[in-house]
């Protein structure tokens, strides 16, 4: 019986489960190798060296200088802005690409909304507006900021989108506009700021909360759009919905598949 | 063992976790799951060493550095997912296979 | 009064790191989809649970609106149209073949 195992264990062993990639000796290698990335790591936490507050009193030295309060905002939009400035422009980058793969589909509501949740969008979206906004100013004081505020946004642009599962056709006008004015001032407020005080991004100290607050605004605005456009996963209003998404597709492959 | 020390474990756990699940899975929206829990797990492990500087108040430059890094792994993730639907569409199914072709 | 506090500090943080890690598990291995990305959801939330015990408010804010809403709606709306091609496939008789690992 033990020979008729040892037989059949190569088999086992290398035997694929249809929703594993791996075989079973690929899938003991697999948690063997990362229990060994786990001690690793839990090790090198064991004999971290002990800790600096280099940074901390760095920020919290130029935290007068940087015109806002919230030592994060001070981080994220003045002594780190370039990184901020770059993650604005992934995110653009992220939502043509996603623009580039397919038309939208077709959203889905067949029928009209129920009244109930008209009435849930009528409530609440003067309140997700109101809350996005104050949380926009709020970042300069107190824990918020654009990234937060345009989350919120967005989370009422999905709400919309999903209720009524319509583009007003001065929409699609606009959203290249709001996609890109948030990158755009950004941008031309790094290069007004080169011109006045010499340094890409370096804000002229009285002028430095002001100038944050505008970029912010721009970018909460720029942020809604892109996330609410990638829910909505294509871009939006090319096709109706009775023929599919087929019109303007590419085909990606040579042989011809009827889709 | 300190509080920050106990989320930076949960951190190498979590993004261990979602690494197995990352090679282990064939479904593709799977691989995206395991991604996201792997990726939480790095930015948990960020901000608990960074709540262990001395001082009342935690370092921002992490907080800033993490923040970043939730909304580029949105995107990265709602782009894989539009890739995975293109997949979808274009072959008729998620699951990854060993089929060698014929 | 303050050893209270700190007691129950730490069991607040042992529960919440003991719950991440037990729901990551479950959602890497459960069986259905649809449950996987609710889980997922609400990992979303306890993480948001867990940035505020960092003393990391604005990432607080940021992973409940974006980790736990947004990501979770981008997953299912992503699974609603892939059950919707898969089921307009089979409609059409199509075969499906296996996608080619081309490495």
């Amino acid at each position: 019986m033990t020979t008729e195992f040892s037989k059949k264990l190569p088999e086992i062993m290398t035997r694929r489960s249809a929703e594993s990639l791996l075989s079973r000796s690929g899938q003991a290698m697999t948690i063997i190798g990362v229990s060994l990335l786990a001690l690793i790591l839990g090790y090198s936490l064991w004999t971290l060296p002990p800790f600096s507050d280099r940074m901390v009193t760095l920020v919290s030295d130029n935290m007068a200088i940087s015109g806002v309060e919230n030592p994060v905002t001070a981080v994220l939009l003045n002594f780190r802005g370039y990184d901020t400035l770059l993650e604005i422009g992934v995110l653009l980058l992220a939502v043509v690409a996603v623009f580039s793969i397919a038309p939208s589909p077709a959203l889905l509501a067949t029928s009209p909304p129920s009244p109930m949740a008209t009435l849930l969008l009528r409530l609440l979206l003067p309140f997700v507006v109101l809350v996005g906004g104050y949380i926009l100013w709020v970042g300069s004081y107190a824990p918020g900021g654009a990234f937060q505020a345009g989350a919120v946004l967005a989370a009422g642009g999905i709400l919309f989108t999903t209720v009524t599962a319509r583009w007003h056709p001065l929409a699609n006008k606009a959203i290249p506009f709001a996609m890109g004015a948030g990158l755009l001032i950004f941008v031309l407020v790094a290069l007004a700021t080169m011109m006045v005080t010499g340094n890409f991004l370096q804000y002229p100290e009285t002028r430095a909360g002001m100038l944050i607050l505008l970029i912010e605004a721009a970018a909460t605005m720029s942020i809604a759009v892109i996330l609410t456009l990638l829910f909505v996963g294509g871009e939006p209003g090319e096709i109706s919905p009775a023929q599919g998404e087929n019109k303007h597709t590419v085909s990606f492959n040579k042989e011809n598949r009827s889709e | 063992m300190t509080v920050p020390n106990m989320y930076a474990l949960v951190g190498v756990g979590l993004l261990c976790m979602g690494l197995y699940g990352l090679v282990m899975h064939s479904h593709l929206v799977r691989k995206i799951l395991a991604l996201n829990v792997s990726g939480s797990g790095v930015f948990l492990f960020l901000v608990a060493l960074a709540d262990q500087t001395p001082g009342p108040t935690p370092d921002p430059v992490p907080h800033a550095m993490v923040l970043t890094g939730i909304v580029v792994a949105v995107s990265a993730t709602a782009l894989a997912l539009a890739l995975a639907c293109r997949i979808q569409q274009v072959n008729g199914t998620l699951r990854l296979s060993d089929n060698e072709p014929e | 009064m303050d050893n209270f506090a700190n007691y129950g500090a730490f069991t607040l943080d042992a529960i919440l790191a003991l719950v991440l890690l037990t729901l990551a598990w479950l959602l890497l291995r459960s069986r259905d989809l649809f449950k996987a990305i609710v889980l997922f959801i609400s990992f979303g939330l306890l993480m948001s649970l867990a940035w505020v015990r960092l003393k990391a408010i604005d990432i607080a804010l940021a992973e409940a609106a974006i980790g736990a809403g947004l990501t979770g709606a981008l997953f299912l709306s992503a699974l609603g149209r892939i059950r919707q091609y898969s089921r307009k496939d089979r409609r059409q008789q199509k075969t499906s073949r296996p996608f080619r690992n081309r490495d």
